[in-house]
């Protein structure tokens, strides 16, 4: 009799835990994060401008947010979601973070990787005469996808 | 179902119940955090108060626009940077200076500075910069107050001027400005209260920038004529982004006092790059006095942040004063610009990584590697002057008549000019790299031509260059 009392109360505070989980879940939108949308990564509005600058680039009908910052493998793409997902999550429920967002350097080669995917033939005959060395298509090509700047200029 | 069960089971309750009140005190802190910060997204503005053109107390428009105003009280901050900037320095109060902390002397960092402006005020007391928080109180006690009997134009730059203005001239802002020009520094004084505040760049109405500074409207249509466009006003015409730049250039400029009246005026009726500044001083014949030790009648420059930006690439990519001195920073689910006027060196990711993609080590390196190049060259620039100013000394010394030593006075001011241009111009060299070396390559020149017009002049030398 004991017994069944507890788990009772048991099955009533985990059933409360799983309900709250779940209402959180709806509230912050966390199915959009499983789709491919764009506009699920403005959700937080961290991302606001940078969604704004693509939407104003080159290559907003062709690629959009996973397309270059996610690999395009399925373990691979789930992986990264749930890796910055957390960490970025992380980062804006404790503030830390520059207000001018800064790419780090997994998320650097993921982009990388992105753009020697799609644009295979002709990255493939840049790199081989060079060998892998450090040769970076962002590095030159910064504001193909996004440039905060051209937003913040052609806001004001 | 056992009555007793196993004390492990028991132990595997609690634990389990352990968990899932941790479990839903995370999801919950979680929850509210997510709460938060949609609710800060929202409700940008409460209006708490009326704000009119007769209310200058920023701690009154700080109550419509709170964040904006604590950001703007952290002016009171001192912080150096490797050239710019400075630390708080103990002063003991004196009944003429009640002042606790001041900053360190430039003239005794550099004594070059005190041979340059032999004669005039400023080789009595010129000091680091510290935030606007200071303009006002600083300016009251500087010792420069008590050597010569300043003018009320002065206060134009160092205090909240729009209601004074409008006050003294029943509501015209040319007229209080005219009448405040000519009165003694002292007597204007008490008029000001404040050191610049939100009523001197924004209106109160719709918070839109705006021109408050006569002198700065007039020197903008002569400029702009010059330019081949007439009856330009700055106060209507400017675009919003031109604006983010025009407030700060109502005072970060070179100026003189015009006339007897001394209105104060921008000499940008030829353009603003250094040639076009002597040439206008040369032809309105402009002297602020006579250099002590040789003669001439030399210029001090002031703070031309304003024109200097303008000869850089930052002015001709259309980047203005607000978009680095104060960049947008977030507050919550707010973006607002950054009312904590500092050196961007204080603040990189904000003010330069928006559009240099390079780390924050990397971009202040690049900028001190820009500022040490400058100083060198600035260093070499004065010593050049030193030698100049000596050499008249001497021909002075050996009964030289002024109609032989006139060519080397002259230069002497022209070199001068240049020199304290860019002294005075508080970015060391940045805001135009090399604008401003090239600026100290034209002032070493300068020195040398007018040496060499004393070489035949001096009959020692003359001696000696033949020998």
């Amino acid at each position: 009799m004991k017994t069944n009392v507890a788990v009772i109360v048991l099955g009533v505070l985990l059933g409360a835990t799983f309900g709250l989980g779940v209402y959180t879940f709806v509230y912050a939108r966390g199915h959009s994060y499983l789709s491919n949308d764009p506009r699920s990564c403005t959700n937080c509005h961290v991302m606001q401008e940078y969604y704004a600058a693509w939407l104003k680039s080159s290559h907003r009908s062709v690629a959009n947010c996973n397309d270059c910052h996610t690999p395009h493998r399925l373990i691979g793409n789930y992986a990264t979601k749930a890796t910055n997902g957390f960490f970025h999550s992380l980062a804006f429920a404790t503030g830390n973070f520059p207000d001018v967002i800064q790419i780090e350097t997994r998320n650097r080669n993921v982009t990388e990787g992105a753009c020697r995917t799609c644009h295979r033939e002709i990255t493939l005959a840049i790199v081989q005469p060079h060998g892998t060395g450090d040769v970076s298509c962002v590095r030159c090509h910064f504001n193909v996808g996004h440039l905060a700047a051209s937003y913040v200029v052609s806001n004001r | 179902m056992d009555p007793n069960p196993p004390a492990s089971n028991r132990w595997l309750l609690f634990l389990t119940v352990a968990l899932a009140a941790l479990a839903t005190v995370a999801i919950a802190g979680l929850l509210i955090n997510i709460f938060g910060h949609t609710q800060e997204a929202k409700n940008a503005f409460f209006k708490v108060v009326e704000l009119n053109d007769n209310i200058e107390d920023p701690a009154i428009w700080g109550k419509n626009f709170p964040m904006q105003y604590e950001l703007y009280l952290r002016t009171v901050d001192q912080k150096r940077t490797c050239y710019g900037g400075s630390e708080a320095l103990p002063h003991s109060p004196t009944k003429g200076d009640p002042r606790e902390i001041v900053t360190a002397s430039k003239l005794e960092k550099d004594p070059r500075l005190i041979e340059m402006w032999a004669g005039y005020a400023f080789s009595k007391d010129y000091r680091e910069k510290r935030g606007h928080a200071y303009m006002l109180t600083d300016q009251t006690f500087t010792e420069r107050q008590k050597v010569v009997r300043q003018a009320g134009t002065c206060l134009n730059c160092h205090a909240s001027m729009v209601v004074p203005y409008r006050k003294l001239g029943n509501g015209d802002l040319f007229k209080g400005f005219e009448t405040i020009n000519y009165m003694p520094y002292s007597e204007a004084r008490k008029l000001a209260t404040h050191p610049v505040a939100c009523i001197d760049c924004h209106d109160p109405g719709t918070m839109e920038l705006r021109i408050t500074r006569p002198a700065f409207i007039e020197g903008m249509r002569a400029l702009k004529a010059s330019q081949g466009m007439a009856n330009y006003r700055v106060d209507t015409m400017a675009t919003r982004q031109e604006m983010r730049s025009f407030v700060c250039g109502q005072c970060h400029v070179e100026y003189y006092f015009k006339g007897p009246e001394k209105e104060l005026a921008y000499p940008w009726a030829k353009g603003l790059k250094l040639e076009n500044i002597v040439a206008y001083y040369d032809e309105v014949k402009f002297k602020d006095w006579t250099h002590a030790e040789t003669g001439a009648e030399v210029l001090k420059a002031q703070h031309p942040e304003f024109e200097t930006w303008n000869q850089g690439i930052h002015a001709r990519s259309g980047v203005g004063c607000a978009d680095c001195h104060m960049p947008y920073l977030r507050e919550g689910g707010l973006k607002i610009s950054d009312h904590w006027v500092r050196s961007p060196l204080l603040n990189i990711n904000r003010a330069c990584q928006t559009c240099h993609r390079w780390p924050e080590q990397e971009l202040k390196d690049r900028v001190e590697e820009i500022q040490t190049r400058f100083f060198d060259t600035r260093n070499l620039a004065l010593d050049a002057l030193m030698d100049l100013i000596h050499d008249i000394k001497a021909a002075r010394a050996a009964n030289l008549p002024d109609r032989d030593l006139a060519t080397a006075r002259a230069f002497q001011r022209k070199a001068q000019y240049y020199i304290d241009f860019l002294v005075s111009e508080n970015s060391m060299g940045f805001h135009a790299d090399q604008y401003s070396v090239k600026s100290m390559a034209e002032a070493i020149n300068f020195c040398r031509q007018g040496q060499l017009t004393l070489r035949t002049r001096v009959p020692s030398r003359q001696a000696s260059a033949a020998q």
